[in-house]
């Protein structure tokens, strides 16, 4: 009981608050909450979020995974491979420090302006964490561990799936995390850059025809779903690396 | 080093070869990149746009350090206001950016002020949730230890927490500093506000590739430089802080 | 049979080389207990990582039954010194027992028969579906011998496996081990800087000098093949072969201190 007053005191005081102060606003540019909440009902009808919505979250899911996968597996090979690290690892810097949004124009000279287009800017975003963090933690993995793997016969593909990819875990999650907050810009951008449908691209047209209280709406949805996917990714998080927390608290006390 | 230098020769090559090889037709070869840099280099526009890009990124950057260790110091420190705050944090910070950008246009336009809404936003997160972090390391030992000397709030904040909190306060200011750079670029791009994002896109869309390219790479040299910088920093003054400490400790 | 012959194992690096191993000759027969015991930093667990497979030596070379070693040969188990970083934190204590045993394709009925016993022999019944990190570090211990018996090895080598528990449990494991070594009728290599610990336990115990090792001294230990904590320690005859150990030890490290060791075998 007290634990749901705490979560929920602050929020709601927040939330009155700006209820309250803009309830007689005059201001063009921050109308009252009741109407920008009004709009969020008229703006965001089923048949919006299947036009809209859907497609974003499409490009989305289509492009992290897509990143996941190929970062994971690159950083297992280069990270397994002294030399080739050595050799890839300036690049890879480069590569990451390399703002992601400004890949939107080189991609759509490559990938025009479609799904394609969206798809490929998120993965040439995602992969760069992803894949450096894969590979620093398959360099880090414990050397009785491994000794003790090769002492068993634990070698191949067994060695992959049951000492490279969980010892390295933590790290990948860790890159995942940065990935998917690039994820979510990448996907905004490069429908507000060119798009016919998409969240991104809906925010800009509200914008642009100044209606404003649709345009605020749209942004709290953003807001919305980029908390829901970081609760989700916190949920997947603490199912997969239970192992890890449990261990980490167990030498701390 | 020879190795590390080879990644880096080798891909130089492949750009130079896919282009020349006609396997890639929008991609101008290495050397075509590199003349456009240097005449780049040798206007005062480029220059301009990178000091535009650093100015609101060094700006952006200060504000939020400021905001967000000050801001995690207090709330860290009052254990009631660390649990009050907690959902209230953790709803603000995973909201995209640049979800910001129509409000960031109405507001600002295409002025700085786009720019250092937008960077301020997303740096300002990375460095309080760290300082959180940071103070909920505190060992509880040596904070009693402090109390049983009757240490005023200052002092435990001046000698036990701010120590503690440190390392996690270049952490997060290394992550934010990246991310400052990235919000800087985009909001340039995007928005138009002058910077070499600004430039990107008015390069891109009158067809100059080569200048396009030059501009990317030079994004890239500055997102590495930054990286590097703060790593650098961040090693300097953490050795300091554990010789300190490890001094104490005799 | 284990058999170690003029091995020898140099590090090199850019700038220096380091000669870990001189001259190494000895040999285990099958079924014995060995003790190797040496001053600390005398290249104990370089050898124990040669006869493992897991570095390859310089010079000379390990047998295993005739056949020379290279790679971690088949039928030998390891436990080493750093239970915690030994076990797979990722898996649970059954997991960890039989996931060797996977990859020698035991059938799954077989498997968790094996899983069953070896747990039970070191006294851990029972916690099969916890993590090792939520056990003590004896029972980590524990788990990590019960691995390598499930392993049914010919050759099971020890590197120092009691050097990080307390007092109390290295008595309690270092007659698991015994038991253990005489119910199964393995081969046992047994690494240790203890040298109570190396009387204690073994049939035989090989002295090691200083860096770069060579086998100082071997004794065959003169004492009931059944042992116990109290009777076995307080026995003069072990006392007086633990002192013969000791300063062999002694002599060891004041040779290396005094001048450069001669090559054994000139």
């Amino acid at each position: 009981m007290r634990r749901a007053l705490r979560l929920l005191a602050l929020p709601a005081l927040l939330f009155t608050v700006w209820y309250a102060a803009s309830l007689g606003s005059e201001n063009f540019y921050a109308p009252p909450l009741r109407t920008i909440l009004a709009a969020f009902a008229d703006t965001w009808t089923p048949e919006r979020l299947r036009a809209d919505v859907l497609p974003s979250l499409g490009r989305l899911t289509a492009g992290y995974a897509l990143a996941a996968v190929l970062g994971v597996a690159l950083g297992v090979a280069v990270g397994a491979n002294r030399r080739l690290r050595a050799a890839a690892e300036p690049v890879l810097e480069f590569f990451r420090a390399v703002p992601p949004p400004v890949l939107v124009p080189v991609i759509m000279l490559f990938a025009g302006i479609g799904d394609g287009m969206k798809i490929i800017v998120i993965v040439s975003g995602c992969v760069w964490p992803v894949l450096l963090n894969t590979v620093e933690g398959v360099r880090a993995v414990d050397g009785v561990l491994s000794d003790t793997s090769r002492a068993y016969g634990v070698t191949g593909v067994a060695r992959l799936r049951h000492l490279l990819l969980p010892a390295a875990s933590p790290q990948i999650v860790a890159g995942l995390r940065q990935a998917l907050s690039i994820a979510i810009i990448l996907m905004v951008i490069s429908e507000m850059v060119a798009a016919s449908n998409g969240l991104g691209f809906t925010i800009v047209q509200f914008q642009r025809s100044f209606a404003i209280p649709e345009m605020w709406s749209g942004i709290i949805l953003l807001g919305l779903l980029g908390f829901v996917l970081s609760e989700l990714f916190r949920l997947a998080e603490r199912f997969l690396l239970a192992w890890y927390h449990g261990l980490r608290d167990a030498s701390r006390s | 080093m020879i190795l590390r230098l080879s990644g880096l020769a080798g891909l130089l090559l492949l750009v130079e070869a896919l282009p020349r090889l006609g396997l890639v037709a929008d991609l101008p070869p290495t050397s075509r990149i590199l003349t456009a840099l240097a005449d780049e280099a040798g206007t005062t526009a480029f220059w301009a746009a990178v000091g535009d890009t650093l100015t609101a990124w060094a700006l952006g950057l200060v504000i939020a350090v400021a905001a967000g260790v000050t801001g995690g110091l207090v709330i860290g420190a009052v254990p009631a206001l660390r649990a009050w705050t907690a959902s209230t944090v953790e709803f603000l910070r995973p909201i995209p950016s640049v979800a910001l950008i129509p409000l960031a246009v109405l507001l600002y336009g295409t002025s700085l002020g786009s720019t250092l809404l937008l960077v301020v936003y997303a740096a300002f997160w990375q460095v309080l949730v760290q300082v959180l972090y940071g103070v909920a390391d505190v060992d509880p030992v040596a904070d009693e230890t402090a109390r049983s000397f009757r240490f005023s709030p200052w002092a435990r904040l001046r000698h036990v927490l701010w120590p503690t909190a440190l390392p996690y306060v270049f952490t997060g200011i290394r992550l934010a500093a990246a991310v400052a750079l990235v919000l800087a670029v985009t909001a340039e791009l995007v928005i138009g506000a002058p910077g070499l994002g600004s430039v990107i896109a008015v390069a891109q869309s009158s067809g100059a590739l080569p200048t396009m390219y030059a501009l990317i790479v030079v994004t890239g040299l500055l997102g590495v430089a930054i990286n590097i910088g703060a790593r650098y920093a961040e090693r300097r003054f953490l050795s300091w802080h554990q010789s300190v400490r490890a001094e104490m400790a005799l | 049979m284990l058999e170690v012959q003029d091995l020898r194992k140099v590090y090199r690096s850019d700038r220096r080389e380091v000669e870990a191993l001189r001259d190494l000759t000895f040999t285990v027969d099958a079924g014995e207990l060995v003790c190797l015991v040496g001053p600390s930093g005398c290249g104990k667990t370089t050898l124990l990582r040669c006869i493992a497979g897991l570095l390859d030596p310089t010079g000379g070379a390990v047998r295993v039954d005739g056949r020379e070693v290279a790679g971690p040969p088949p039928g030998m188990a390891v436990v080493f010194q750093e239970y915690g970083r030994s076990l797979f934190p990722w898996m649970t204590v059954r997991d960890n027992v039989e996931l060797p045993l996977k990859q020698k394709k035991i059938p799954k009925a077989r498997r968790a028969t094996l899983v069953a016993d070896s747990l039970a022999a070191v006294g851990l019944d029972g916690t099969q579906t916890a993590y090792p990190w939520q056990l003590s570090g004896g029972m980590q211990q524990r788990v990590a011998i019960a691995r390598a018996v499930a392993y049914e090895p010919s050759i099971l080598l020890m590197d120092e496996p009691f050097a990080a528990v307390d007092a109390q449990t290295r008595a309690d494991l270092e007659d698991l081990v015994r038991e253990l070594w005489q119910r199964l009728g393995v081969t046992i290599l047994f690494v240790t800087h203890d040298i109570d610990e190396a009387v204690y336990l073994g049939q035989r115990v090989i002295m090691l000098s200083a860096s770069p090792t060579v086998v100082q001294d071997q004794l065959t230990v003169d004492l009931p093949a059944a042992r116990d904590q109290l009777h076995t320690r307080a026995d003069p005859r072990f006392t007086a072969q633990r002192t013969r150990v000791y300063e062999q030890i002694q002599a060891a490290k004041g040779r290396t201190a005094a001048q450069p060791p001669a090559p054994l075998g000139s």
